[in-house]
């Protein structure tokens, strides 16, 4: 309960999928680096991640948003390579491409209509999604239910393992000599001669830079920084199958199956606060949609299930700000903490080491919010 | 070693079920796992994570070890399981199977 | 499909359960009780209705004793439901169970969780091998089937140790050995608490009259082994351990191993109840108030899944919390009998601080080696635990999150206590700070098609529409 040490070059606070991917990145940058952490109940959004590296639908509305997510997706082969290679496990990163089911002539025609909105989102890249028929769709994910009339399929989507993900960043850190406190939810967060301190229960914590990473708890930790970010939980809930042979052959925006074999099913978008409870009719609206759409799994028997609470700015794109206030403190948020985790670590990382974010983040600031002009986006 | 055979101390109506192919009988009321207990029968199953082998274990239902496909459903508690004339039952190898 | 709604659920139909149901039916209130088994009488009266004079001669009086139970509960007005799985408890108190493969729904006014208890793990280098069973397991094979096996090995401690093996020698079974990890000392701690325990002597001469018997029956019986591991590749081969001041192998394909009963704590977690750490048995208890509430709102607990005290003093607090619930939902009790029961529950429990000083689990069970498995369902070792625990996962969840500790099948029944005390020992706290698994619905496997078909609040199954993106 010490007064603690002298001090790291960057405080983080908040070791979820987003603190934790960039204090590795600022360590692997020689960074002295300490994370503060709140203890084993807490909201953590990280361990309700569905694990999707997803590109197709990002950004509609936000074309920055929409590159962004790309070039994350893009860094995920040598973020995964490099964080297995410090840490010594496998975020089990695959990019087999991944599939959003279409089970009626309006979703088919919605997402037509996205696929052309999106189509110069990446320039010469191109967006990269093509809508397959049913019979395209047959080709290269058999099994699906008579329901499923189309497909949208990305080669830039894939999927991780969001529990090993954690993981590996943690060791990571540790390996490059990164402190992580844990049972020390911030109390305050305030300036400290040139930097700041952080005081928490088991004592307070310096650094000359921090960066809040603390998912909703930014809302009440920012102002005293003059950071305001606007956040609403939306929960969601997830099934788990016991381990099955394999049987996906890719990620789908609701359904995932894991290296381990189990199938994870989701998602529910739900205004419930912050509740994490898991709730019956949502999750047999989960199971019948999924028996729908791929009817094998019927007779797969569920182990778990699984509620969290997702941050969401109110355009449902990323907030990514220095204070102007508090120069030195910065506030990131984003629930996307598996797909932009390889832009986290490799891209944004290196901007808290100097100190400053690069101009193409400046639409992320929460600056956007402020005239009140931004409304709900897909996301 | 004295092998520890197993065996029953009193006889009721027997009926019978088929393991990995071969005749097993049994007794009324047995769950699945006593019945095969009794027919000297251990190994139940391949654990999915390392592909140990696996028998029963607690024999009330709480600890997922003697699971078994029974006729065709993978992973079936087998000490939560009544034993049925002809019943078919199979070692669970690892994870479950499904029928696309 | 509308869920039907009862005065009082009963969940477990062992002692505790069956007892309150009987009690609660004969006060006037609707009844229902729950419980997977195909008859009831839990895991302590396993198979009371359809064992025969020669298994009852076996098993003992004691066991016996539960058939005026199952009868009067069979004869009451209470419902009963078995081969019934109870998979969740909502925030409102509404019950998702299935039943013949469907699942329904039931709106209790109030909920008597009579889950009873498990048998605490017992890591030990081996315990996964095929022909490792608990002690329990042995004891469910012979009242449930009639099954024994011949030179069986006991290992560990406690009274059920003793029974398992007077009830084989009954049976024609002799065990090969008893391995006793009791460390040095327990017996004479345990006698400073014989003044108290001698209000219920005749549990005492019991026991004294097991160890006897088995003595007499020329059971090899190792004292204060520590060590203790299984040998084996396919399946057990040897179990190893020092007693003695040497070290022993005995050759053996039949081990059963047991160090006490806790708590089951799935329902009480799912929840939300208020759970206190016991030192002194290291285990959880749920937190109940002197009406058998717990802090959830109308979910009370009784028996053995309360505190271990036994089948008897179980039956008794059943029926005494079915007569509290009946005072809690305005019905008229006589205090006399209330009283009565109290006193009895009271003589029952007299006996404990001395079983408890003399059988708490040894230390080196609750210290496993690294290398031993721990959670058995997803093959997580003590020494990975610890790693991730030195890098600073605050606690079981966490831990759960990195290792897949507690995400197989069992959800955690199995390795829940023993996860709980690595992480404490070596962050240096208490299992009570350190915390437990929250435990999510369903609290066992159901399948994805049962889920799909359920529609708990409408009458027909709703024709899903949409994207399934929502």
């Amino acid at each position: 309960m010490s007064d603690t040490d002298d001090g790291a070059d960057t405080l983080v606070v908040g070791g979820g999928l987003v603190g934790a991917a960039l204090a590795w990145g600022l360590a692997r940058l020689g960074e002295r680096v300490t994370v503060i952490d709140e203890g084993d109940v807490a909201l953590r959004a990280s361990r309700g991640n569905f694990g999707l590296v997803w590109v197709q639908s990002k950004g509609d509305g936000m074309s920055e948003y929409a590159r962004w997510t790309r070039q994350s997706a893009d860094l995920w082969t040598d973020f995964a390579d490099e964080l297995e290679a410090a840490s010594g496990v496998s975020p089990e990163y695959q990019k087999p491409g991944g599939l959003h089911f279409l089970l009626s002539e309006a979703a088919l025609e919605a997402k037509r209509a996205q696929i052309n909105r999106m189509h110069n989102v990446n320039g010469a890249l191109g967006y990269g999604v093509e809508l397959l028929d049913r019979k395209a769709l047959d080709g290269i994910f058999p099994g699906l239910g008579p329901d499923v009339i189309a497909g949208s399929y990305s080669p830039h989507d894939g999927h991780a393992s969001p529990l090993k993900l954690l993981r590996a960043l943690h060791a990571g850190l540790a390996a490059r000599g990164g402190r992580y406190v844990s049972d020390a939810k911030a109390q305050a967060v305030e300036r400290d001669g040139s930097g700041f301190v952080v005081r928490t229960a088991k004592g307070s914590f310096r650094g000359g830079k921090v960066v809040l990473a603390a998912g909703h708890g930014n809302k009440w930790l920012g102002p005293s920084l003059g950071l305001n970010v606007p956040l609403i939980p939306e929960k969601g809930q997830i099934l788990v199958t016991e381990r099955i042979r394999p049987l996906l052959p890719m990620p789908t925006h609701v359904l995932r199956q894991t290296t381990e074999g189990t199938v994870m099913i989701g998602d529910s978008h739900e205004d419930t606060g912050y509740s994490t409870d898991s709730e019956t009719p949502v999750l047999t609206r989960i199971a019948r949609d999924a028996v729908r759409s791929f009817p094998a799994l019927a007779g797969a028997r569920i182990v778990r299930s699984w509620g969290a609470v997702r941050i969401l700015s109110p355009d449902g794109c990323p907030i990514y700000q220095e204070s102007e206030s508090h120069p030195g403190a910065f506030s990131v948020n984003c629930h996307s903490g598996v797909t932009l985790a390889g832009a986290h670590a490799l891209s944004l990382a290196p901007m808290l080491a100097r100190g400053k974010l690069d101009s193409e983040l400046d639409v992320f600031s929460s600056r956007r919010f402020a005239d009140g002009s931004v409304t709900r986006a897909a996301h | 070693m004295v092998p520890s055979r197993a065996r029953r101390i009193e006889e009721v109506r027997t009926i019978s079920f088929e393991f990995e192919g071969l005749a097993v009988q049994a007794q009324e009321g047995d769950s699945v796992a006593a019945a095969l207990t009794a027919a000297g029968i251990v190994d139940l199953r391949d654990s999915p994570v390392s592909g140990a082998p696996r028998g029963i274990y607690c024999m009330m239902g709480a600890c997922f070890d003697c699971l078994v496909e029974i006729d065709g459903q993978p992973n079936r508690q087998a000490c939560m399981c009544e034993v049925r004339e002809g019943l078919v039952v199979r070692r669970q190898q690892g994870r479950a199977e499904l029928e696309l | 499909m509308s869920a039907r709604s009862v005065d009082l659920l009963v969940i477990g139909a062992g002692p505790a359960g069956i007892a309150a149901a009987t009690e609660a039916a004969g006060l006037g209130l609707s009844v229902s009780v729950m419980d997977e088994q195909s008859r009831p009488g839990g895991q302590i009266y396993r198979g009371i209705e359809t064992a025969s004079p020669k298994r009852l001669a076996v098993l003992g009086k004691d066991y016996a004793a539960g058939r005026s139970l199952t009868e009067s509960f069979r004869s009451s007005a209470a419902e009963y439901l078995p081969d019934t799985l109870v998979w969740n408890i909502g925030s409102d108190r509404s019950v998702d169970f299935s039943r013949g493969g469907r699942a329904q729904q039931m709106n209790p006014s109030a909920i008597l969780v009579a889950t009873g208890a498990l048998e605490r793990p017992m890591p030990i280098p081996g315990w996964t091998l095929p022909g490792v069973t608990t002690a329990g397991a042995l004891q469910i094979l012979l009242k449930s089937s009639g099954i024994v096996r011949d030179n069986c090995v006991l290992a560990g401690a406690g009274p059920l140790l003793w029974l398992v093996a007077t009830q084989m020698i009954a049976a024609g079974a002799r065990p090969a050995a008893i391995v006793e990890n009791l460390p040095r000392g327990r017996i004479v701690a345990g006698l400073r608490h014989l003044p108290g325990a001698l209000r219920a002597r005749e549990y005492l001469f019991k026991g004294l009259a097991m160890i006897a018997r088995v003595k007499a029956a020329g059971v090899p019986v190792y004292a204060n082994a520590t060590g203790l591991a299984i040998e084996g590749s396919t399946q057990a081969e040897a179990i190893t351990f020092s007693s003695g001041g040497r070290q022993h192998r005995i050759e053996t394909d039949a081990i059963a191993l047991h160090q006490g009963v806790v708590p089951n704590q799935q329902i009480t977690r799912l929840v939300g109840a208020e759970h206190r750490w016991d030192a002194a048995q290291a285990c959880f208890h749920p937190v109940l108030d002197a009406r058998f509430r717990t802090s959830a709102d109308s979910i009370y607990v009784a028996g053995d899944g309360a505190a271990i005290n036994g089948a008897r003093p179980a039956a008794l607090q059943g029926r005494l919390a079915a007569l509290l619930i009946a005072e809690d939902q305005g019905r008229r009790v006589g205090t006399e009998r209330i009283r009565r029961l109290q006193a009895g529950i009271a003589r029952d429990k007299s006996v404990r601080p001395m079983l408890e000083t003399i059988y708490a689990p040894a230390p080196e069970i609750l210290a496993p080696a690294d290398s031993t498995l721990i959670c058995r369902c997803e093959e997580v070792t003590a020494g990975e635990i610890r790693s991730v625990v030195d890098l600073g996962a605050p606690g079981p969840n966490q831990i759960k999150s990195m290792l897949r500790a507690g995400m197989g099948p069992c959800q955690g029944r199995v390795c829940g206590l023993a996860v709980a005390q690595i992480i404490a020992d070596r962050k240096g706290e208490t299992p009570e700070e350190t915390g437990y698994y929250r435990i999510r619905p369903p609290i066992k496997p159901i399948t994805l098609a049962e889920l799909a078909a359920y529609a708990p609040d409408e009458d027909a199954p709703r024709a899903a529409s949409g994207d399934a993106a929502a």
